[in-house]
């Protein structure tokens, strides 16, 4: 059993994000960059089936900038047995179209049964990339996943869908993503951190990967317009004086609120 | 076949489990409306397809194409997927309106997948201009506008749900049937449904006009009936910050924030929320934004239209009869 969890770098949401008005792109320089938690999650889905599993292999892959090499190494402290980093400089403006063909690619070129990832991420909060890499690697989708448990040849859970929840099964190979109703990852230790020093860290660009990230046959989707949003004013603050709901409901009046 | 608009934008319609049309409908027409014709796909039983195409005229949709099948019981995303390429191919549309909900999401990824088309996800508006349809999105908790587009055939867009304003206009009902060849492409199956999300006589939060949020400040499950008597008052939806959840004052689908729902309410009340930045991301988008939280340095209150430093064990109780007040 081969499961490939995939997982992302984000700016630390504790901090200030910011975008680069010119580029548009993600100002590392801003914020603290930290391993999305909802990618822990997925990792330890899949940790937690190769601790009783002897079989099971655990693969994370990212694609990502070169820099966040560090944050894809945690997978491996935390008990991946092998990275995949997909980087190269043609693809830091990738769209979701190109983001996944790209994964797809080397998620094939890797071999899998199982792909694990995080429901949203933190910071583009897409919540496509799993559902296109299925209908790219020809497998079922199985989404939003709440519990999930992994069999030989099958994967199931329960899934909180927007008007019901469900249980629901895929035969493998199979993409699924979960919700953070999983449980907290376990804490990489120092033998971890250790041994993930030794453990194979493969990095592969569009090329090795048979991408061409600026073919203009395909259509794109791109950036036409980017600015920042005057921060919200504060309005009005008021201490309560013993009249407080009144005044919100005057507020709420006037605005036709209420 | 049939001729459409050249302008035609194909919306994906969105039904509640008991096959009625969901609230999304109306956003998703409306947009549609003002960037082009809306066309409607809607993935149906077929007893239910001819009250949902008069539904969806009513709603705005210029014409209905109906899939009717029961495959969606059964299996998860590729029947919609299908019939959405069946009727692309057909319509040949400028672009590809879908609810951003889970289930949307993910017909929309495969669909972008399936047939190359670029996707634009979240998207808080729609417009045209000379080059073709862009779409608006407010990323990064709203700390940001950007727009997107295609650079060349249709765009797929998921819409966020509830933040558009616009309406389209009734249309007399035109429903065509559509064929739909199976794609054969393997799908997850669906078991059992457990549980129809709770129907309450309150308004769903996902795409509620208003909104009424608690947090940890209101300190127990029995306190929190609070937050759900001024939502009555006003008529709104239910929210809750994740630290009250985590709580367990309120079951997890009220959590607004980055990883529960995001909303764009006329009007949202933050009562005992501070604000974390993890909330912000999900509501700051909403046109007026009441707190109230005894704490004066709560984080919520910069982004408030009129914020009460107060308990809200006194204020709140004060507001709903004055509202009460009002309505007599």
């Amino acid at each position: 059993m081969k499961i490939i969890v995939l997982v992302k770098e984000v700016p630390d949401t504790y901090g200030e994000r910011k975008l680069d008005l010119e580029t548009g792109l993600a100002d590392r320089a801003a914020s603290e960059a930290v391993l999305d938690e909802i990618s822990e999650r997925a990792l330890e889905v899949a940790l937690a089936y190769a601790d009783s599993h002897d079989d099971a292999e655990v693969v994370v892959m990212s694609m990502a900038a070169e820099s966040a090499a560090a944050t894809i190494r945690k997978g491996l402290a935390m008990g991946a047995a092998s990275a995949v980093h997909i980087t190269d400089p043609g693809l830091a403006a990738a769209d979701l179209g190109l983001t996944a063909r790209t994964l797809a690619v080397a998620i094939r070129r890797t071999g899998f049964d199982l792909v694990i990832t995080g429901n949203l991420s933190t910071d583009g909060s897409g919540g496509v990339v799993p559902a296109m890499l299925a209908e790219l690697l020809e497998v079922p989708n199985a989404t939003a996943l709440s519990s999930v448990e992994i069999a030989a040849g099958s994967v199931s859970g329960t899934r909180n869908a927007d008007g019901a929840t469900m249980r629901v099964s895929a035969r493998l190979p199979a993409v699924i993503s979960i919700t953070e109703a999983l449980p907290d990852a376990r804490f990489p230790n120092f033998k971890g951190i250790m041994a993930a020093k030794k453990k194979p860290f493969e990095t592969l660009s569009a090329a090795d990967l048979g991408i061409e990230p600026h073919d203009l046959s395909v259509a794109v989707s791109i950036m036409t317009a980017i600015a920042e949003k005057p921060p919200r004013a504060a309005g009005v603050k008021i201490t309560d004086e013993g009249d407080g709901g009144t005044r919100i409901a005057e507020f709420l009046i006037e605005n036709r609120l209420a | 076949m049939t001729d459409y608009p050249a302008d035609s934008i194909l919306v994906l319609l969105e039904t509640t489990p008991n096959g009625e049309l969901a609230t999304s409908a109306a956003g998703l027409l409306g947009a549609a409306s003002r960037i082009g014709t809306p066309v409607a796909l809607a993935v149906i039983a077929p007893s239910q397809a001819q009250a949902l195409a008069e539904q969806a005229a009513a709603t705005g949709a210029e014409r209905v194409l109906v899939f009717e099948t029961n495959s969606t019981q059964a299996e998860l995303t590729i029947p919609h997927v299908d019939a959405l390429a069946a009727a692309a191919a057909v319509v040949v549309p400028h672009a590809v309106l879908i609810s951003n909900s889970i289930d949307g999401r993910d017909i929309a990824g495969r669909f972008a997948a399936r047939t190359s088309a670029p996707i634009a996800v979240d998207a808080i508006g729609v417009s045209r201009d000379d080059e073709g349809i862009v779409a608006h999105h407010s990323v990064y908790g709203g700390a940001y506008n950007v727009d997107s587009a295609a650079t060349f055939g249709p765009l797929v867009v998921t819409v966020r749900q509830g933040a558009i304003d616009a309406r389209a206009e009734a249309r007399p009902v035109a429903l065509e049937s559509l064929e739909v060849p199976a794609s054969g492409a393997a799908s997850a199956a669906i078991e059992s449904v457990e549980a129809v999300t709770e129907t309450s006589s309150r308004p769903e939060l996902r795409g509620a006009t208003r909104v009424v949020s608690g947090g940890r400040g209101l300190g127990s499950a029995e306190k929190f009936a609070l937050v759900e008597d001024l939502a009555d008052a006003l008529g709104a939806a239910v929210g809750a910050s994740r630290a009250a959840v985590d709580a367990g004052y309120i079951p997890a689908n009220h959590q607004v924030g980055q990883t529960g729902v995001s909303v764009s309410p006329q009007l949202y009340i933050a009562l005992g929320i501070s604000g974390a930045i993890q909330h912000r991301t999900g509501m700051q988008t909403a046109k007026n934004i009441v707190a109230v939280n005894k704490d004066p340095d709560a984080p919520i209150f910069e982004v408030a239209d009129f914020g009460v430093v107060g308990d809200v064990f006194t204020v709140v109780p004060q507001l709903i009869s004055a509202l009460a007040e009002r309505k007599r």
